[in-house]
């Protein structure tokens, strides 16, 4: 039984390694980018009928807006591109489960902890872009600077946090249903993998929604005071 | 051999208790925060998105504990390191 993607390895080359992770890691981004690309190749004007794609890629994008919106009244569109990307790639890569042979990329504490520090790396960005420098980085020596290591280990430790849950709900998914088929094969795995699918969705949207939450502290902090 | 053995029983007892332990306190959380959602939203149905959105944040945030300890235990039983060194060593 295999613990993560990371131990099927396709193809060996010196020290580099193929494994599942990084191949799937591949095609799901090839799927995404093809299919935002076909569909937004020919978008429609306002007046004109639209194509069925194109009406759900806009409930889709709307709908991620609506939510970044709810947490983040101000500037929700500068965010939309990073939150909507994370969401929508965590969430096909779930979504795909349903294809034979298809092993979710998020199974591996690699993808999950590259997805946990590009949210550590855009928290700060997005910061500093609203507040300045200065301004932004003043608020670790608040209300006095031995607060320093404790504001460090909080930032450190949620975005630990971030990516061991969605690495170990993930996994977890794949790993009940393996040993479902070890012992009670053709129907009870099954229904643990539709509840996999549901558990893909709502960490999928938890991850999208606590980076939000985390890049509106960081921006609404300094309108505050 | 001896050691084996005992670093193997050590193992799964450490992964039985981590789990039903690490299930006990998580469970009881969510499920005040569950009772406390529901008669919010009795009380105040209009709030509701609000209060299930909060909810789903705070119900993950929760549940991410049990996931720490469920992560450990599947550790200790099919990745030990523990384990694999004192193999490595008897072996080599």
């Amino acid at each position: 039984m295999h613990l993560t993607p990371d131990h099927i390895v396709f193809f060996r080359w010196g020290v580099v390694h193929l494994n599942a992770t990084i191949l799937f890691t591949w095609i799901l981004i090839a799927l995404l980018t093809t299919f935002s690309w076909l569909i937004t190749r020919r978008l429609a004007g306002p007046e004109e009928p639209r194509s069925r794609w194109q009406n759900a890629m806009e409930v889709i994008v709307e709908t991620i807006r609506g939510q970044i919106r709810a947490l983040c009244p101000v500037g929700a569109d500068t965010y939309l591109p990073f939150v909507g990307s994370l969401f929508l790639f965590i969430v096909s890569s779930s979504l795909l489960e349903i294809v034979p042979g298809w092993h979710a990329p998020t199974a591996s504490l690699s993808t999950t902890a590259a997805l946990a520090i590009s949210v550590g790396v855009a928290v700060p960005v997005f910061g500093v872009i609203s507040q300045g420098f200065a301004a932004y980085f003043r608020h670790y020596l608040r209300p006095t600077f031995i607060m320093l290591p404790f504001h460090l280990m909080s930032e450190t430790s949620r975005n630990l946090a971030l990516a061991v849950r969605l690495f170990g709900n993930i996994m977890s998914g794949a790993m009940i249903a393996a040993m479902l088929l070890a012992i009670a094969p053709f129907f009870f795995p099954v229904p643990m993998q539709i509840l996999a699918l549901l558990t893909g969705v709502i960490q999928a949207y938890v991850f999208a929604i606590l980076a939000m939450v985390y890049i509106a502290a960081a921006v609404q902090r300094g309108q505050e005071g | 051999m001896d050691r084996v053995i005992m670093i193997g029983i050590a193992s799964i007892v450490g992964a039985a208790f981590c789990m039903a332990i690490g299930a006990i306190a998580p469970a009881l959380g969510e499920g005040r925060a569950v009772a406390q959602a529901l008669a919010a939203i009795a009380q105040q149905p209009d709030e509701s998105a609000t209060i299930s959105r909060t909810l789903l944040i705070g119900l993950a945030m929760i549940e991410s504990i049990a996931i720490y300890c469920f992560v450990i235990a599947i550790v200790l039983i099919f990745a030990n390191p523990f384990w694999n060194y004192v193999i490595a060593k008897a072996g080599g």
